[in-house]
C-alpha cells in the first residue's frame, strides 16, 4: 500500500521540484518569480496542444519522448523510501536503475539526431559526452554505498541508513553525496553544467535536443525530466532518512527532504556561473574522484 | 671539543654576514678555517669525548671524512683570496655577454663558514635524525654559494641543486622514519642512536622488511646528494657554475659527507646481517654511475662539466668499493681521500684557467703549458692523478678495489670496472692534453700566475703524489678502522 | 565511532585532490598551508589524554610555521612575480586528478601489504600519508612554475610528516626542531631563488631553465 503511495508521490510531486528551484532562484535574485505550480500549468497546456512533426523524421522521433517517460516511470518502481519497500527489488538492481536512464538518454539522442538539424546534433554530442563522464561518478558512488550497506540493491542500501552508519562511515557517505550531487546537477541540466533558462542554442545542451518536440511529446519530456530529478534526488535524500521511522514518517520526511534539496539546487544555481564547456569535464572528473575516494574509504575504513 | 668544531664556524659565519669590509670577512674566513683544521688535527691524537649524550661523537669514518673536508676547506679559503680583486664590481659574462655582479663578500664568506659547520655536523652525527638535519643543512648553506655569480646560468644551477637535492633528502627523511618503524620501540627517545641501532640490529630486533626498505630510501636520498647516477643530474650544473673554490669543496668534501651518511646506514645493515643486500645495491648504483659518467666525459665540451662528471665517476668507484666489500672497502676509504685531493687540485687549476682564458669551452683553451706554465703542469699532473695513473695515490686505491673484486673471483665486475676506468681515462686525456698543448705562437701573451692561486693546488698535488708512495701509519690505521666499521675486512 | 584522526585524514586526501585539480597558485598555497597546519595539530587531536607541554609546544610551533610562515613567505615571492596561475602544466588538471586517484589506489595497495609491527594511529593513516607524498611528487614533476614545484616539495614534506604520525614515531625534541628549522630554511631559500628567477627571466616557468646541458645548443 505504502509502496503505491511512494510511486504516486513521485509521479505527482516531481514537477513541483522545478517550481521550487525556480522560486528559490527568483527569491535569491530579488524577483517575485513564476508560480510554484508553473510546471503543472505547462504540462496541462502541452497536453492539450497538437504537435507539428517534420516530414524528414521517422518513428524514432516519436519514440524518444515515450521511451524517456517509460524509462523514468520504470526507474521509479525500483526506488524505495526508508522503510517503504520498492515495487521491484533484486540484487544488482542499482545497475538497472542507472541504465534505465541510459536507455532514455539513448533514445533522446537518437530522436535529436533524427531531426537532421545541426543544433540538435551538437546538443546530442555534448549530452553523450558529459553523461559518459558523469556515469562513472554515479556508479562509483552507488558502489561505495553498496559496499557500506553490504547489499547491491537499492532496497538494501536505502533501507539501512540511519544514525549508526553516519557515525561509523560518515566520510564515505558525505563524499558519495557530494559526488551524486554533482551528477544530479549535470544529469538534470542544472547550472554549473547547463543553463536550463538559456536562450542561445549554441550554449544549450539538453534543451537544444528537444527543440523540435511539441505538444504531448514535449509534455512527456518535461514530466520525465522532473521525474528524473526526483529520482536522483531520492538517491541523495534516501541516505539521510532515519532507519527506524514508520512508513508514513518516511514518506513525509522524504517529501520534506526533496523540497530542501530543491532549495539547495536553487541556491547553488544562484551562486554559481555556468562553467565554460571545456571546464565541465574537469568538474565531472572531480566528482568521479570524490566517488572513487568514497569507494576506497569504504574498503579501508573498516 | 666536538661542539666547538661545529659552533665556532657557525657563530663566526653568522657574524660575518653583518661585516661590511671584505678584507675582514676574508681574514675571518681563513682564521676560522685554520682553527678548524688545527682542532681536527688534534682529534687524531685521540677521539674527543662524545657530546649531547652521545648524539655527537667522533669515530674513525667520521674523523676521516672530517679531516678531508677541513683540509680542503682551508686550502679553498686560501685559494679564494687570490680572487679578491674580482668581487663586487659589475662584470661582463664571457659566455652570453650580459652584465652581472657577484654576491657580496660577506654573504660568500658567511655561507662558506656555515657550510663548513654543517659538514662537520654531518661527520660527527651519531644519531640518524641529526644526520638528516645536517645533510639537509649542507644543501641550504651551499646553495647561495652556487649562486655566487649572480647570473642566469648559476641561478638555474642553484635552483636545480636545491629542488633535486631537497626532494632526494626528503626521501631520506622517509627512510629515517622507516628505520624508526623497524625498531621495536619505534624510535622513542634516543634509540635512533647509531650505537644502539647497531646493538639492536646485532640482537636481531629490527624488522627486516622495514630495515631494507629504509636502506633503499636512504640510499636513494643521500645518493642524490652524493651524485650517484641516475640521481646525479644536478651535479654537473652546480659544479660547473659555482666558483672554482666552491666546486672543489662540493666535489671533494660535500659528496664525501653524503657518502658517509650512506655508510652509516650500511653499518646498521651490516650489523643486522643484511650486508649483501646493501652491497648489491651500492655495487649496482656505483657501476651505473661509472658508466653514465664515462659516457658523458668523452667529448664533453665544457672542461668544468667534465670534472663534474669525473666526480660522478669517482663516487661510483667509492660505491663499487664498498659494494664489493672486504679489502675493497679499505680501497674505497683510501680512494675517498685521494679523490678529494686530486679533484680539489683540478678544480683549483680549472679556476686559474677560467680566469685567464675567460671561457669554459675546452676547445677554446690551447697552449696551457706555454701560457700558464705552472697551472699547465698542475693540470697535466691532475689528469694523471684523477685517472689513477701509477705514481699517484689514486692508482693504489683503485688498484686495491680491483684486487678486492678479483680476490672474490668476481671477474666480470673487475673487467667492467677496468673498461669504464679506461673509457674515462681516454675521454679526459684527449680533452685535457689538447688544452695543455698546442697554440704556442710567439704573439700570444703569457699569463701572470698569482702564488696564492698556485700553492693550494700544488700542496694537493704533492699530497696525492706522496700518498702513492707511502701511507703514514696513523692514516693507515684510521683507514683500516673506518673500513672495519662499515663492514670491510682488514 | 569514527575518530578525529580519521576525519582529518579524509580532509587530507580531499586537499590532495584539490591541489592537483587547480592551477590557481594562491588557492594552492592556501590549501597546502591548511594541510600542513591541520597535520601539525593531528597528534594532539588524536591523543586521548591531555597532551604534554612538549607535544603542545612542538605542535604549535609546527602549525605556526606551516600554517602562517610558509604561506607568508610564498605570498611574498608570489607578489614579487605577479604569477596568478600555472599556465600549461605538463599534465592537464583532469588528468592530474585521475593520476591522483591512481596514486591513492597505489598507496592503499602498498598500505594493505605493508607488514605493520604494532598498531597504527588509524587504518587510513598510512595510505593517506603515502598518497600525500605521491601527490607532492606529482606536483613537482608535472608543474612548470617554480612556485608550484616548491609547493609540491611542501606537500611531500607534509606527507612524510603524516607518515611519522601514522607510525607514531617520536624522533626526539632536538630532531623535530631540527627538521622544522630545515624545512623553514628550505622554503625560505627556495622562495628567494624564485624571486631571483623572476628577476632574471620575467617568469617563473622552469621550462626556461634550460641553458645548462651536456650538448651544444
Amino acid at each position: 500500500m505504502f509502496a503505491a503511495v511512494n510511486i504516486a508521490l513521485a509521479l505527482v510531486l516531481s514537477p513541483l521540484l522545478l517550481g521550487v528551484i525556480n522560486r528559490t532562484k527568483a527569491v535569491v535574485a530579488g524577483r517575485k518569480g513564476q508560480p510554484l505550480l508553473q510546471t503543472y500549468y505547462d504540462l496541462w497546456k502541452l497536453m492539450h496542444k497538437g504537435a507539428a512533426i517534420s516530414r524528414t523524421t521517422s518513428w524514432i522521433f516519436i519514440a524518444g519522448p515515450a521511451t524517456g517517460a517509460a524509462a523514468a516511470f520504470t526507474a521509479a518502481l525500483f526506488m524505495p523510501c526508508g522503510t517503504v519497500p520498492a515495487v521491484f527489488s533484486f540484487q544488482g538492481d542499482l545497475i538497472v536503475f542507472a541504465y534505465l536512464f541510459g536507455l532514455a538518454r539513448f533514445f533522446t539522442i537518437l530522436a535529436a539526431l533524427d531531426t537532421g538539424s545541426a543544433f540538435e546534433g551538437m546538443g546530442a554530442s555534448r549530452e553523450a559526452a558529459y553523461s559518459a563522464m558523469a556515469e562513472p561518478a554515479l556508479l562509483l558512488a552507488l558502489a561505495a554505498l553498496a559496499r557500506e550497506a553490504g547489499s547491491a540493491s537499492l532496497a538494501g542500501i536505502y533501507g539501512q541508513y540511519g544514525a549508526a552508519h553516519w557515525s561509523t562511515s560518515g566520510p564515505t557517505l558525505v563524499l558519495a553525496i557530494a559526488a551524486m550531487f554533482v551528477v544530479l546537477l549535470a544529469e538534470n541540466c542544472r547550472i554549473p553544467v547547463d543553463d536550463p533558462t538559456t536562450h542561445l542554442e549554441l550554449t544549450m545542451i539538453h534543451e537544444v535536443m528537444v527543440l523540435d518536440h511539441g505538444g504531448v511529446d514535449f509534455a512527456f519530456i518535461t514530466w520525465s525530466a522532473s521525474l528524473k530529478l526526483w529520482l536522483f534526488g531520492s538517491l541523495i535524500v534516501g541516505i539521510m532518512l532515519p532507519a527506524g521511522a514508520t512508513p508514513p514518517e518516511s514518506l513525509a520526511l522524504r517529501v520534506g527532504g526533496m523540497l530542501g534539496l530543491a532549495v539547495a539546487v536553487g541556491i547553488t544555481e544562484s551562486m554559481m556561473a555556468r562553467l565554460r564547456l571545456v571546464r565541465v569535464p574537469q568538474l565531472l572528473t572531480g566528482a568521479g574522484a570524490l566517488a572513487l575516494l568514497a569507494l576506497m574509504l569504504s574498503f579501508s575504513m573498516r | 671539543m666536538i661542539l666547538a668544531l661545529i659552533l665556532i664556524p657557525a657563530l663566526i659565519g653568522s657574524m660575518v654576514f653583518f661585516i661590511r669590509k671584505p678584507w675582514v670577512c676574508r681574514t675571518l674566513l681563513i682564521v676560522t678555517a685554520a682553527a678548524h683544521a688545527c682542532m681536527t688535527a688534534l682529534c687524531w691524537c685521540g677521539f674527543p669525548k662524545p657530546a649531547l649524550s652521545g648524539w655527537l661523537a667522533m669515530d674513525a669514518p667520521g674523523l676521516l671524512f672530517l679531516s678531508i673536508a677541513s683540509a680542503l676547506f682551508l686550502l679553498a679559503s686560501f685559494y679564494r683570496v687570490s680572487f679578491r680583486k674580482e668581487s663586487a664590481e659589475k662584470k661582463k659574462d664571457f659566455e652570453e655577454g650580459f652584465l652581472f655582479t657577484n654576491a657580496p663578500e660577506a654573504t660568500f664568506c658567511g655561507c662558506m663558514l656555515l657550510f663548513l659547520s654543517t659538514m662537520t655536523l654531518v661527520c660527527v652525527s651519531h644519531q640518524f635524525g641529526i644526520l638528516w638535519v645536517a645533510v639537509e643543512a649542507t644543501t641550504l648553506a651551499s646553495a647561495p654559494l652556487i649562486f655566487f655569480h649572480r647570473h642566469r646560468r648559476s641561478l638555474e644551477a642553484a635552483w636545480k641543486y636545491l629542488l633535486i637535492c631537497s626532494v632526494g633528502i626528503a626521501l631520506a627523511l622517509l627512510g629515517n622514519f622507516f628505520l624508526a618503524v623497524a625498531l621495536p620501540s619505534r624510535g622513542v627517545g634516543g634509540s635512533m642512536l647509531l650505537a644502539q641501532m647497531i646493538d639492536q640490529a646485532r640482537g636481531g630486533l629490527l624488522n627486516a622488511v622495514w630495515l631494507k626498505a629504509a636502506f633503499v630510501l636512504l640510499l636513494v636520498g643521500y645518493g642524490t646528494k652524493m651524485g650517484l647516477a641516475p640521481m646525479h643530474t644536478w651535479l654537473p650544473d652546480a659544479h660547473s657554475e659555482a666558483p672554482s673554490a666552491v666546486s672543489a669543496l662540493l666535489s671533494g668534501a660535500l659528496l664525501n659527507c653524503s657518502f658517509l651518511a650512506i655508510l652509516r646506514s650500511q653499518q646498521v645493515l651490516v650489523a643486522a646481517g643484511f650486508a649483501e643486500f646493501g652491497q648489491g645495491l651500492l655495487l649496482l648504483l656505483g657501476l651505473v654511475s661509472m658508466a653514465v659518467a664515462a659516457a658523458l666525459i668523452v667529448g664533453q665540451a665544457d672542461y668544468k662539466r667534465m670534472l663534474a662528471y669525473s666526480s660522478v665517476e669517482h663516487m661510483g668507484i667509492l660505491a663499487v668499493g664498498v659494494g664489493i666489500g672486504g679489502i675493497a672497502t679499505f680501497g674505497s676509504m683510501f680512494h675517498a681521500v685521494n679523490h678529494s685531493l686530486a679533484k680539489g687540485m683540478l678544480f683549483f687549476a680549472a679556476g686559474n684557467i677560467l680566469s685567464f682564458y675567460r671561457t669554459k669551452r675546452a676547445s677554446e683553451v690551447t697552449g696551457l703549458l706555454g701560457r700558464l706554465p705552472m697551472t699547465g703542469i698542475l693540470w697535466v699532473a691532475g689528469l694523471f692523478a684523477i685517472t689513477g695513473s701509477p705514481p699517484f695515490g689514486t692508482f693504489v686505491s683503485e688498484f686495491t678495489i680491483l684486487s678486492g673484486a678479483l680476490g672474490q673471483g668476481r671477474s666480470f665486475i673487475a673487467v667492467l670496472y677496468l673498461v669504464l676506468l679506461a673509457i674515462a681515462f681516454a675521454g679526459m686525456a684527449v680533452t685535457m692534453l689538447r688544452m695543455a698543448q698546442g697554440g704556442d705562437e710567439s704573439n700570444e701573451t703569457r699569463g701572470r700566475e698569482a702564488a696564492l692561486a698556485l700553492i693550494p693546488p700544488a700542496v694537493l698535488a704533492v699530497a696525492v703524489l706522496a700518498l702513492g708512495m707511502i701511507v703514514p701509519s696513523s692514516l693507515g690505521e684510521m683507514l683500516r678502522a673506518a673500513a672495519a666499521a662499515v663492514g670491510g675486512v682488514r | 565511532m569514527i575518530s578525529w584522526a580519521g576525519l582529518i585524514l579524509v580532509v587530507l586526501l580531499l586537499q590532495n585532490l584539490m591541489l592537483l585539480g587547480t592551477g590557481r597558485v594562491r588557492a594552492c598555497i592556501r590549501i597546502a598551508a591548511m594541510q600542513g597546519a591541520i597535520l601539525s595539530l593531528l597528534p594532539i587531536l588524536s591523543s586521548g589524554g591531555v597532551p604534554t607541554l612538549r607535544e603542545t609546544g612542538i605542535a604549535a610551533a609546527s602549525a605556526a610555521l606551516k600554517g602562517i610562515a610558509f604561506p607568508w613567505l610564498l605570498y611574498r615571492s608570489l607578489r614579487g612575480t605577479g604569477v596568478r596561475r600555472e599556465g600549461a602544466p605538463l599534465l592537464s588538471y583532469s588528468a592530474s586528478i585521475v593520476a591522483g586517484m591512481a596514486v591513492l589506489g597505489i598507496a592503499l595497495w602498498i598500505a594493505s601489504r605493508a607488514p605493520l609491527p604494532g598498531a597504527t594511529a588509524s587504518p587510513l593513516a598510512l595510505p593517506a600519508a603515502l598518497a600525500t607524498m605521491f601527490t607532492g611528487m606529482l606536483l613537482i614533476v608535472t608543474r612548470r612554475t617554480a612556485l608550484m614545484q616548491l609547493l609540491g616539495y611542501i606537500v611531500l614534506e607534509n606527507g612524510i610528516f603524516a607518515f611519522g604520525f601514522a607510525m607514531e614515531i617520536q624522533a626526539g625534541l632536538l630532531v623535530e626542531l631540527g627538521i622544522l628549522i630545515d624545512a623553514f630554511l628550505a622554503v625560505l631559500v627556495m622562495g628567494v631563488a624564485i624571486f631571483h628567477i623572476h628577476r632574471a627571466y620575467d617568469a617563473i616557468d622552469v621550462g626556461q631553465l634550460s641553458a645548462l646541458t651536456d650538448w651544444d645548443r
